[in-house]
């Protein structure tokens, strides 16, 4: 049953192959046998899963319908969800109950979807491999010394071991994309606004979007089907029509115009991986699609313009977590700036604090304008960039990643590589557009991902591409030994 | 030497929105502790503000107000800093692209001339917390119903040259706000707040000399004494050969000085940036316009009106309108008493002791516009002198009801019966026939003062009924023989 898609558990639910019951039932105990090994999950709500799944197969007994009613979920530990602990992976937050559900969790519960835990992640978000977390590290279940990419590992690693069908991610610098990639998955960040960021602990909210991790652009279609749309609870959601995702996956692509941008194959790039997007481009022109070499000229200015407004960003957000209200507190404080310090000098890990010193000293005064300034002027750059490429193109294809997995621990100690590994993914964060990594393929057997990117709310047109392609190439239905 | 001071003032409003500015709390003061805040005003994981347009259109009013231009796209930004009632660790206001840019106000002086002050620019923010330091056994409590309510800060320009005039710009303000129903006003409740920035320099220089900021004064009589002192310390420290430090000072309003509270150097570096949580606020013309066409009838108007209906002086006009609910008093009396010229008298005199012996507003006055307008009607129709309805209105002050009620039962009523007046002047003639004939053997000159005389003895015989202007009549027949 743990090979299902969420599409084929739809169908499985539906014509009464198997109740959701026993589908949670089957998925949390083969999630207590196999995640030891790939530690994806901080927590598992077993008790509230199969009272959900009661609850889900009592609403379709009594005539409910719907793709999602019944099917098996895990969110990102940083959706709050009313009742469950809400750690956002740090020890800052290990003793942090949500008093409320984020509006995607509330969302997919009201449609039906079974909630089996919280996934790992970075310790806030911040980092391209899951190794921050104060959960400890989550491995690759396709090399398990390997990492599975992050911040959104453990979301990735679950479902890549077939632990679930799908989880709930987000993508600030490409945490959803990158380790879909590594993990041999599709994984889409919506249009910025697109889904609600309520309940979402921030790390930085002007690139921060939530989205899907599943094995297939379809089942990626279903799920975000239930998390996108309006909110008036988050200001910067933006009130612009859901369509219905899953129409139009089988549209043709003839005529469609890829653009390749002429930068993305630089040094840096694995040559393997370079040779992996040119066949995957090679298959798309075999369904009809035109290619076109492109230019983004200010995409090598991504990373540093990044790497000031996330930690900006964040430095500010992080700072509610004081030890006074909730979270973690230092024993013995002796007075209030002893317990400032020692509550956050021990409830955060060291990437959160670097980044909080970086972004507190890009903020500060005399150094505002050289750093945050420039900063938003480099993303005023990136943006029009795009604009200018979507005036020729329909969509832009890349490497999802330069590199596949490394191993676990490769990259401690030296943090500009593990920022460099997002040189593909930030500029979508960075203009606010939607983009999506798929399966392509694999280097010394580990997967690698090829990166779509729209026009904003085009997230339909991305879906529809990946699903053509999963038609015609089987990347995507490739499971790692052992799982 | 001779010192000029320089003034500019900060203050911060409580807008009277009924929920907060960034999350659906109710703003009700004195609540439970805590009963008023939500996961918002907490501050919790993962929540988000939303904006209150309410918030938005009292600002648009204030600037409209004063005449200042209303940034047509404002920003809120993050000013961060760490304080246990402050639940995220910054607070949510505007730095560079503020809601209402520069504008003015013009308050009225004691010798009766108008000044205009500037406004440099008024902007939205939340208000924090309010940390209690009693009865938690040495710890300090966290009370966050106040957190998220709104606020306009209003940053005046260093107009003024003393603690008078600061006091009579804070109450311009306070009485502008009140006008506009945007807050409450209620300083002892910390609905209007004020920081000082007081500074002095040798009269004739034109620069600057170095400021301190007087932080949280709470009510009229502590500004003025606040800023006195500081400026009195300023110069005792200067002509003793020391330096004014820029710093932030409290008052004491016991010992009344100010003391240090932080350096310059201490300072929090703020590092404002623009909050990503939230858009730029556009104001459409419409809304603006909108606005306007709502906005009540405003003191300069005001002003302006009650000169030209009433024929009222600039500064009695000034100071009858200098709150909405004394200028409604008193076209209250007028409407009912007739005479404008009188009521103002009235109203700005008589009341205006009777209220300032009392120390009360004049909604709480114990002489209402009706029964002060009744009161003057019967000073018109010669009912009762001037001088009775003294008499008149302290019976009315002290609860004793309408003013004809109390000069019937008090029979206050004016003799103007000519018979009895001519007997009357004749009893007391004939009781001062010494001074009859000094009079009559005076020069012109000397007539006049003692005619005076002669009218005294004439009202004291009739305990102050007699009319007066008959009195005199009568007299002066009798006496030119």
């Amino acid at each position: 049953m743990h090979q299902l898609t969420l599409a084929e558990i739809a169908r499985g639910l539906a014509d009464k192959s198997f109740s959701s019951e026993e589908l949670t039932g089957a998925l949390l105990s083969r999630i207590k046998q196999l995640d030891p090994q790939l530690n994806s999950f901080i927590t598992i709500t077993e008790t509230q899963a199969l009272e959900q799944a009661r609850a889900a197969d009592a609403r379709r007994a009594a005539g409910e319908t719907g793709a999602l009613l019944g099917a098996p979920i895990a969110h990102k530990d940083l959706f709050c969800t009313n009742g469950v602990r809400t750690s956002c992976g740090s020890k800052m937050l290990d003793n942090f109950t949500a008093p409320y559900d984020a509006t995607v969790v509330a969302k997919l519960a009201e449609a039906g979807m079974v909630t089996l835990g919280k996934t790992n992640m970075d310790e806030f978000a911040m980092g391209s491999a899951n190794e921050s977390s104060h959960y400890g590290a989550v491995k690759n279940p396709w090399n398990l010394e390997h990492v599975p990419g992050g911040s959104s590992g453990g979301s990735a690693a679950a479902v890549a071991a077939r632990l679930l069908p799908a989880t709930t991610g987000t993508d600030t610098g490409g945490s959803i994309r990158q380790p879909a990639a590594l993990t041999n998955l599709t994984g889409l960040k919506p249009t910025y606004g697109r889904v609600s960021r309520w309940g979402m602990i921030a790390y930085a909210s002007s690139l921060d979007q939530g989205g899907p991790l599943a094995r297939t652009a379809e089942d990626c279609a279903l799920l975000l089907q239930g998390m996108a749309g309006f909110d008036a609870k988050d200001s910067t959601s933006v009130d612009e029509p859901v369509p219905d995702f899953s129409a139009n996956l089988n549209a043709s692509l003839q005529g469609l115009r890829i653009g390749l941008p002429k930068e993305y194959f630089g040094a840096g790039l694995d040559p393997r991986i370079a040779d992996l997007v040119q066949a995957s481009v090679k298959e798309l022109e075999k369904l009809g699609a035109v290619v076109k070499e492109i230019s983004l000229p200010n995409m090598q200015h991504a990373i540093p313009a990044y790497y000031v407004i996330a930690p900006a960003e964040a430095s500010s957000n992080l700072s509610r977590f004081d030890g006074v209200r909730f979270g973690y507190r230092c024993e013995d404080p002796k007075d209030l700036t002893d317990l400032y310090k020692r509550s956050r000098g021990e409830g955060f890990g060291a990437e959160v604090q670097r980044r909080i010193m970086v972004g507190t000293y890009a903020l500060s005064a005399g150094y505002y304008d050289a750093y945050y300034v420039k900063a938003q002027q480099i993303r005023r750059l990136i943006k029009n960039d795009f604009m200018a490429a979507f005036e020729e193109v329909d969509v832009i294809i890349g490497p999802t990643t330069p590199n596949p997995a490394w191993k676990i621990g490769a990259k401690a100690g030296d943090p500009v590589a593990e920022y460099l590994e997002d040189l593909y993914t930030i500029t979508a964060n960075l203009a606010g557009l939607p983009g999506l990594s798929m399966p392509a393929g694999f280097v010394d057997g580990l997967p690698v991902g090829v990166q779509l990117l729209a026009p904003y709310f085009q997230e339909g047109r991305l879906l529809n591409i990946a699903h053509r392609y999963q038609q015609v190439t089987d990347w995507h239905t490739r499971a790692p030994n052992g799982f | 030497m001779q010192w000029e001071v320089v003034i500019g003032l900060e203050i911060h409003t409580q807008l009277a929105t009924q929920s907060k500015i960034f999350s659906g709390s109710a703003t009700t003061f004195g609540s439970e502790p805590n009963t008023q805040a939500s996961l918002v005003d907490l501050g919790m994981p993962g929540v988000l503000p939303v904006l209150n347009q309410e918030a938005v259109r009292m600002a648009c009013m204030f600037g409209l107000a004063i005449d200042a231009e209303i940034g047509p796209r404002n920003v809120f930004a993050r000013k961060n800093y760490f304080y246990p009632d402050l639940p995220k660790g910054y607070q949510i206001s505007q730095m560079d692209l503020p809601i209402v840019g520069k504008g003015h106000l013009d308050i009225a002086l004691e010798d009766g001339t108008i000044k205009r002050i500037g406004v440099t620019r008024a902007h939205l923010e939340e208000d924090a917390g309010k940390s209690l330091h009693e009865d938690f056994n040495g710890a300090t409590g966290i009370d966050l119903n106040r957190a998220g309510t709104p606020l306009l800060e209003i940053v005046s320009e260093p107009d003024m040259r003393s603690a008078k005039e600061a006091v009579a710009y804070v109450k311009a303000i306070h009485a502008l706000v009140r006008y506009l129903g945007i807050c409450d006003g209620n300083m002892a409740e910390g609905s209007l707040r004020c920081d000082c920035n007081v500074s002095i320099r040798p009269k004739g220089q034109t620069e600057f000399g170095t400021r301190c900021e007087i932080k949280n004064v709470n009510s009229f009589r502590f500004i003025e004494r606040a800023i006195n002192s500081e400026i009195q310390r300023q110069i005792d420290l200067i002509e003793d050969g020391g330096k004014v430090v820029q710093e932030t000072r409290l008052y004491d309003p016991n010992k009344d000085e100010t003391r240090s509270m932080r350096s310059k150097e201490e300072a929090n570096d703020y590092r404002y940036f623009p909050d990503p949580d939230l858009l730029p606020v556009v104001i459409e013309p419409s809304f603006l316009d909108s606005v306007r066409a709502a906005l009540p009838e405003l003191p300069p108007q005001k002003v302006e009106r009650f000169q030209s209906q009433y024929g009222l002086s600039a500064y009695d006009a000034n100071v009858l309108a200098s709150s909405r609910e004394q200028a409604d008093y008193f076209e209250q009396v007028v409407k009912i008493g007739g005479d404008a010229k009188l009521a103002a008298n009235w109203v700005m005199v008589e009341l205006g002791s009777l209220l300032n012996k009392l120390g009360v507003e004049i909604d709480q006055s114990p002489v209402s516009a009706e029964h002060l307008g009744g009161m003057l009607l019967r000073i018109r129709d010669n009912t009762i002198s001037g001088k009775i309805a003294k008499t008149v209105f302290e019976a009315m002050a002290a609860g004793e009801g309408d003013a004809d009620g109390i000069i019937s039962s008090r029979g206050l009523k004016q003799v103007t019966d000519t018979g009895a007046i001519d007997k009357m002047l004749d009893e007391m003639l004939a009781a001062n026939a010494e001074q009859v004939e000094q009079y009559r053997a005076a020069d012109e000159a000397k007539r006049g003062k003692m005619f005076g005389f002669f009218v005294g003895q004439a009202m004291k015989a009739s305990k102050g009924k007699a009319n007066p202007g008959q009195v005199n009549q009568l007299l002066k027949a009798k006496l030119e023989g």
